[in-house]
């Protein structure tokens, strides 16, 4: 686990950060914000977790490489003018009968892997981020109604969620696209498939959201700020949104790193299933699943490479997922 | 006891209900069977025909009408009979009845295989924190957890079907008939060989959990009073590891298991389909792609069944294993 790796107490106890203490509050605020957050608790514990850092650079050269795709991959995959079929089944470069203009070879229809693995984890990761921004809305939103108005609405809610959790996500996120698919028509579906797929993502997965949310909600709304504001006498959408709200949002920050790992997982299980995006803005899922086909007649770098990103993308993001739970845990300083 | 059983079936209603009044909306408002049934090419008159022969034409007037059409869906749901699958036009609860035996054979297999294996590694690592093969364990078990069902298959097809040759990559091989409608691949040769493949890619992520979960617990539980005082009593160190400690990490092993029951049936989609097993799974991914109502909200009702029945099971378990919980329960349901 990437929690055993960091050293718990070295926050408080270690000699570099109590040093560094000396100046006081006021030396920190006089300082840049870079100074300042090369001075915090958080980077120390991570800087001091070599596995942290390896995850974190290896999530940044993903990222990176996603995002830059259109500016760093070498082919464009998807220019139909510079796609030749004689190209096509090329092995990665460095095995026999290599082609060194294609790294990582290239698939069936002579598309340069690299650059479709490129393209790939740019929609894998758009469809992770936004799923993940959807279910955090719908699941603080609900947390927030739930734990502030209390009684009939609050029992009612939970026990939807209760409903929800005893089906596993991924099926809830099979059955919400597969009845989308069912009540639209089919063009307009392929269409606006990549949000079906974010919706479906995100009704599957907001439960986590609601419950924590609503547990903070519950204590903080005896506290007597929030009986302040309600003297006063603003409105309770707005006692909840600017009041309670910011005071409860630490744990959500938590909960939607480690869940970004699932949400890209579930969209590559979905695409992998045929049920995803569309082969027209193929993610790694549809990658792996295209390759597999080529699997019995011996292309396996059709399959693996977009394989093995993914797996790097998820590894990478569960373990800085775990290291930021355990770091911002005050029981494990 | 028996007031416990009766507190825990009545929780259970409102997620059936529920779930079948999911279900007949799907049923009754989703999509468009005409169309699905149709395809592509059709005249106007065949058309017609078809909404007749469906009764789609009759008016169906007031609410009321439509809350009498879910009690009789209700009642038909019961019975197990779900109408006629639009893509492959047979009834469903028989396309479902044909394709559970394989679905359940290979998520038994696969439970059987997570605990079979997950426990004693948890148990040794749990024992023996610094040696290498523990380090190994909990490595491999990292990436057991980080790779997603459908490659860790793929996976295996590369290196055991395609590049070794020595395991069958899709299908059940040969079944035998047990009782006229059970067919087993536990019978044959072949359909053991099929079942290998399948079975750990579905089993490693519930091994790698319970690995995990037992050595926790094993940690937890070794540095209690009561095992230094078996160890001061002179026992021997089988008796301590097996007979205390292992036995007092069995309750969580077992919520965690019960739960991870119904994963690996919802997981067993994915692992259906890169095998081409013949299970309710890939039943139910063809019914998606296809939009095949009817089967879909076939399949959500027998999942929640199953998984109502797995809860349930899980909590008399747990009255077995831990005398504890029988003084509380007694207590609670009085």
């Amino acid at each position: 686990m990437a929690g055993d790796a960091i050293p718990r107490d070295a926050a408080a106890s270690g000699p570099v950060e109590a040093g560094a203490r000396v100046g006081g509050p006021e030396a920190a605020r006089r300082k840049g914000p870079v100074a300042r957050m090369l001075d915090s608790d958080l980077w120390y514990s991570f800087s001091r977790s070599p596995l942290t850092v390896a995850s974190a650079l290896v999530a940044l050269v993903l990222i990176g490489g996603a995002v830059l795709a259109p500016v760093l991959a070498p082919h464009n995959p998807f220019d139909l003018a510079t796609l030749n079929l004689m190209d096509a089944f090329n092995p990665p470069a460095f095995m026999a009968g290599g082609d060194p203009a294609f790294l990582l070879g290239t698939d069936d229809q002579g598309r340069d892997m690299l650059s479709t693995i490129m393209y790939g984890a740019r929609i894998s990761l758009f469809v992770g981020f936004c799923a993940v921004l959807f279910a955090m809305t719908l699941g603080v939103a609900i947390g927030l109604v739930a734990g502030y108005a209390g009684g009939a609405t609050d029992a009612v809610l939970m026990r939807i969620a209760d409903i929800k959790l005893t089906f596993p996500a991924i099926l809830v996120a099979l059955l919400v696209d597969g009845l989308v698919r069912a009540a639209m028509p089919r063009e307009l579906h392929d269409r606006i498939a990549l949000w079906v797929v974010i919706f479906a993502i995100g009704i599957s997965n907001w439960v986590q959201y609601a419950r924590t949310v609503r547990g903070s909600t519950l204590v903080e709304k005896s506290k007597e700020y929030v009986m302040a504001a309600r003297v006063i006498g603003l409105s309770n959408l707005r006692i909840m949104a600017r009041h309670v709200l910011p005071n409860v949002m630490g744990p959500v920050l938590v909960i939607a790193t480690l869940n970004l790992g699932f949400a890209i997982l579930a969209e590559a299980t979905l695409s992998f299933l045929g049920v995803g995006v569309p082969p027209t803005q193929p993610s790694l899922g549809t990658l792996i699943r295209i390759g597999n086909d080529f699997l019995f007649s011996g292309e396996w770098w059709i399959t693996v490479f977009p394989g093995i990103t993914l797996a790097l993308m998820v590894l990478s993001v569960n373990l800085l997922g775990d290291w930021l739970r355990d770091a911002l845990n005050p029981k494990l300083r | 006891m028996f007031a416990f059983i009766v507190s825990r079936l009545l929780q259970a209603l409102p997620v059936m209900f529920t779930v079948s009044l999911i279900s007949f909306a799907m049923f009754a408002y989703v999509g468009d069977p005409v169309a699905i049934m149709l395809g592509q090419d059709y005249t106007e008159a065949q058309r017609e025909a078809l909404v007749r022969d469906l009764g789609l034409d009759q008016p169906f007037f007031v609410q009321f009408w439509e809350y009498l059409q879910f009690w009789e869906y209700l009642k038909n749901a019961v019975r197990g009979e779900f109408g006629l699958s639009y893509r492959l036009a047979r009834p469903v609860s028989d396309l479902i009845l044909e394709r559970m035996p394989a679905t359940l054979e290979l998520s038994l297999s696969a439970a059987f295989l997570a605990l079979a294996i997950g426990v004693p590694m948890g148990v040794y690592t749990g024992l023996y924190r610094e040696s290498w093969l523990s380090r190994l364990f909990l490595t491999i078990s990292l990436i057991g957890v980080s790779l997603p069902t459908f490659l860790i298959g793929i996976l295996l097809i590369l290196v055991f079907a395609v590049w070794l040759g020595v395991l069958p990559s899709f299908g059940r091989g040969e079944t035998v008939m047990v009782g006229g409608w059970w067919s087993t691949g536990f019978l044959t040769a072949s359909g053991l060989k099929a079942l290998i493949l399948p079975s750990i890619t579905l089993g490693l992520f519930q091994m790698t959990l319970i690995m995990r979960l037992v050595r926790s617990e094993m940690l937890e539980v070794l540095r209690t009073d009561y095992i230094k005082f078996a160890r001061a009593r002179g026992l021997t160190n089988r008796a301590i590891h097996f007979g205390h400690a292992l036995k007092n990490t069995l309750v969580p092993v077992i919520t965690i298991t019960g739960l991870q029951l119904g994963a690996i049936i919802a997981f067993a989609i994915v692992t259906e389909t890169v095998f081409q097993w013949p299970g309710m799974g890939l039943l139910f991914i063809q019914a998606v792609a296809n939009a095949d109502i009817p089967i879909m909200a076939a399949y959500l009702i027998m999942i929640a069944l199953l998984f109502v029945i797995i809860n349930l099971v899980v909590d008399l378990l747990y009255y077995l294993v831990d005398p504890r919980l029988r003084g509380s329960l007694t207590g609670s349901a009085r």
